[in-house]
């Protein structure tokens, strides 16, 4: 079966995915599904995205061989995609530029956008400033906290950043509060929703923007190796890094793909973002997905080491690669990311976000074998993280004493 | 003839207009809620909203939100909810419009939801995130079981949609009064009699509107506009501020007995 073919007219992957809101948005989700679809093959358009893509991102992003950490596994040879090299750190902008314009477009005079670990919510403020438009961002004051060098860079950009109080404090309930200012001011707002969550044509759209980092990586392999990769690795929190590179693979049957989610504490305590291990179909924020939830359909709080991972919902089309069996889900713990963060630092010279560090951390548990050729996506860097690590690890040390 | 029908059948006879009140199930707890409903009926009250409080209510302004986040501290769901309405049904007729996010429904099960809903003595449902084009699984399963199903109109819906929303629609069509979330405004609108008598050139049915009506005044203008009014964040403010007082329902009844006095 051709993956290719999806979302259908009604945005659905399958039976996942949809357009679950309330009356009051189904105008701007339309009007936003058909300007995107009377843009997405205008050549102007896809002209003016390769250029900011090139001029402005700073693509294509380099692939790089990860020799020492490939040794260190001792398996076969790793790759690292770089989007932790992308304008403002990570692979965030690659969306918010495509929407940005789309947003300009449909005359929107003001932004909003919801972001968790802070890239998304930096990314959209950047191309917001680099257009003139006012931009207002959504974050959990848990995550206001643990990233707040994101929040100040936020500021610097000209947006302002509104803590959300309620729930957990994090992703899921800053989108409930970017939906509904949203709602209040749909005539003028056009909202940048981050990753390939949320109610159609968003999965589709962050989707198609993101999948840019697929193709380079395709065309880098086949220049350095000659042939395709055997094995794709990413971490999902909604699901757009992964989405981006499995997407222009799918077709390809050899290659293997993992989506690495976050197991916080392990999936055992219940404090983790695993959806899959842990969740189950539901409808949530839109769409239909797999949703971290209790038995009467409440949404559960999610605990997870990195802002990226932490979210109840997973993005519907991942929910249909999972039915299907085109890839496989797993997840690790805060530890092992956070072991794997250490890690790649030391041997790499590269810190990666602690969303990535997911990834990695996938590969030390389970070593690609000798003569395989593996391409990770380093969706973020670790800048933003460098001093919650810090904290974490006195806290370790502490109880070590 | 549902009793939703028939509310509004005898309210054009006698040539007046509906009221119909919005509160959260389990909101302090579900004793005040089950009294709250023997006195809302008592006054007049035409036609209750009973919210069914789900953890992320993202049509919801801060007042819904903090009630919700009220009935979920001890846990109230669906099954609880259909409990006191079969008790409230052994005295009490007055019509009742479950009005619910679809995720707690979709995992009690569409086709039980539906049957208990009937059986314990609801009237209708009205699902906030469920737009006509993702009801097609849902609305035949609620027609077989004899509820009506409301959908919501708003300001931003398009002419092109409208038809089919009026179609399904049965019972009242339940129009939005301004684009936001829910909670109290001070200004109400000017374009709703335009957009309300733009519905009513496409359907005999009736049209209530709310979102955002929270004082006499408000009730009077707007009900002039439609053949209902809703009130529902107003009165979720009194709940939470009676919420520990023993004669908690009887006081917030009162407060809305001078919301519907302009429609008596
Ligand atoms: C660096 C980085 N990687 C990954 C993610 C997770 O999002 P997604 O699954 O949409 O790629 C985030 C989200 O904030 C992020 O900042």
């Amino acid at each position: 079966m051709k993956h290719t073919i999806f979302p259908d007219s009604k945005g659905y992957f399958g039976q996942y995915g949809g357009r679950f809101v309330p009356e009051l948005l189904m105008s701007a989700l339309r009007e936003l599904e058909q300007t995107y679809l009377s843009l997405k093959d205008d050549s102007s358009f896809c002209a003016e995205i390769s250029r900011l893509n090139a001029t402005y991102i700073g693509r294509p992003t380099p692939l790089y061989c990860a020799s020492r950490l490939s040794e260190y596994i001792g398996g076969g040879k790793i790759y690292l995609k770089r989007e932790d090299l992308c304008h403002t750190g990570a692979h965030k902008i690659n969306n918010a530029i495509g929407q940005i314009l789309l947003a300009l477009r449909m005359k929107k005079k003001r932004i909003v956008a919801e972001t968790g670990a802070g890239q998304h919510g930096v990314a959209t403020a950047t191309v917001a400033a680099k257009f003139g438009v006012e931009c207002h961002i959504y974050m959990g004051t848990e995550d206001i906290r643990r990233q707040s060098l994101n929040v100040f860079r936020m500021q610097l950009l000209g947006t302002k950043v509104i803590g959300v109080e309620s729930g957990s404090k994090t992703l899921k309930d800053a989108i409930n509060e970017a939906l509904r200012d949203w709602v209040t001011n749909v005539k003028t707002t056009h909202y940048i929703l981050g990753s390939v969550c949320g109610p159609h044509p968003f999965p589709m759209i962050v989707r198609d923007f993101q999948s840019v980092i697929g193709r380079e990586t395709r065309q880098q392999v086949l220049d350095c190796e000659g042939r395709l990769p055997d094995l794709l690795v990413a971490c999902v929190g909604g699901g757009s890094n992964s989405i981006g590179l499995f997407y222009p693979f799918l077709n390809d049957t050899e290659v293997k793909m993992i989506g690495v989610e976050a197991g916080g504490f392990g999936i055992h305590t219940g404090k983790h973002a695993a959806r899959f291990a842990g969740g189950k179909i539901g409808v949530f924020q839109g769409a239909k997905t797999f949703v971290l939830q209790n038995p009467q359909g409440q949404i559960q709080e999610t605990h997870s080491v990195s802002a990226g991972l932490d979210y109840s919902a997973i993005g519907p089309e991942h929910s249909f690669l999972h039915e299907t069996d085109r890839c496989k889900y797993v997840s690790v713990t805060d530890d092992e990311a956070l072991q794997a963060f250490l890690l790649l630092s030391e041997l790499e010279g590269i810190i990666p976000a602690l969303e990535s560090a997911h990834a990695v951390a996938y590969l030390l548990k389970n070593p690609p074998p000798k003569g395989t050729v593996t391409v990770v996506n380093l969706s973020g860097r670790g800048d933003k993280d460098v001093l919650e690590v810090q904290r974490l690890l006195n806290e370790k040390k502490g109880k070590n004493v | 003839m549902s009793r939703i029908v028939e509310i509004f059948n005898s309210l054009k006879v006698k040539n007046r207009k509906g009221f119909i009140a919005y509160i959260t199930a389990g909101d302090p707890t579900l004793e005040f809620t089950e009294n709250l409903i023997q006195e809302l009926s008592c006054i007049g009250v035409d036609i209750l909203e009973i919210g069914v409080p789900f953890s992320d209510p993202l049509a919801d302004g801060p007042v819904i939100q903090e009630a919700v986040e009220r009935a979920l501290e001890h846990n109230t769901s669906i099954s609880h909810i259909f409990e006191i309405i079969k008790r409230v049904r052994k005295t009490n007729k007055i019509p009742l419009v479950l009005f619910t996010y679809l995720n707690p429904v979709f995992q009690y099960g569409i086709e039980n939801f539906a049957k208990d809903a009937s059986d314990a003595g609801i009237d209708g449902v009205l699902i906030l995130d469920l737009p006509p084009e993702e009801s097609l699984e849902i609305y035949p399963v609620i027609m077989r079981n004899n509820l009506d199903m409301i959908f919501i109109v708003s300001p931003t819906t398009e002419n092109s949609r409208l038809d089919e929303i009026v179609r399904l629609s049965t019972g009242f069509i339940y129009y939005v009064s301004h684009t936001g979330v829910t909670g109290e405004q001070s200004n109400i609108d000017s374009e709703i009699k335009k957009n309300v008598n733009f519905i009513k050139s496409k359907t005999e049915k009736p049209v209530a509107i709310g979102f955002g009506v929270s004082n006499p005044e408000q009730v009077k203008q707007v009900s002039g506009y439609g053949d209902a009014v809703v009130v529902g964040s107003a009165i979720v403010r009194r709940i939470k501020e009676y919420r520990n007082d023993p004669l908690g329902p009887k006081k917030v009844a009162n407060f809305v007995n001078d919301l519907l006095k302009p429609l008596r």
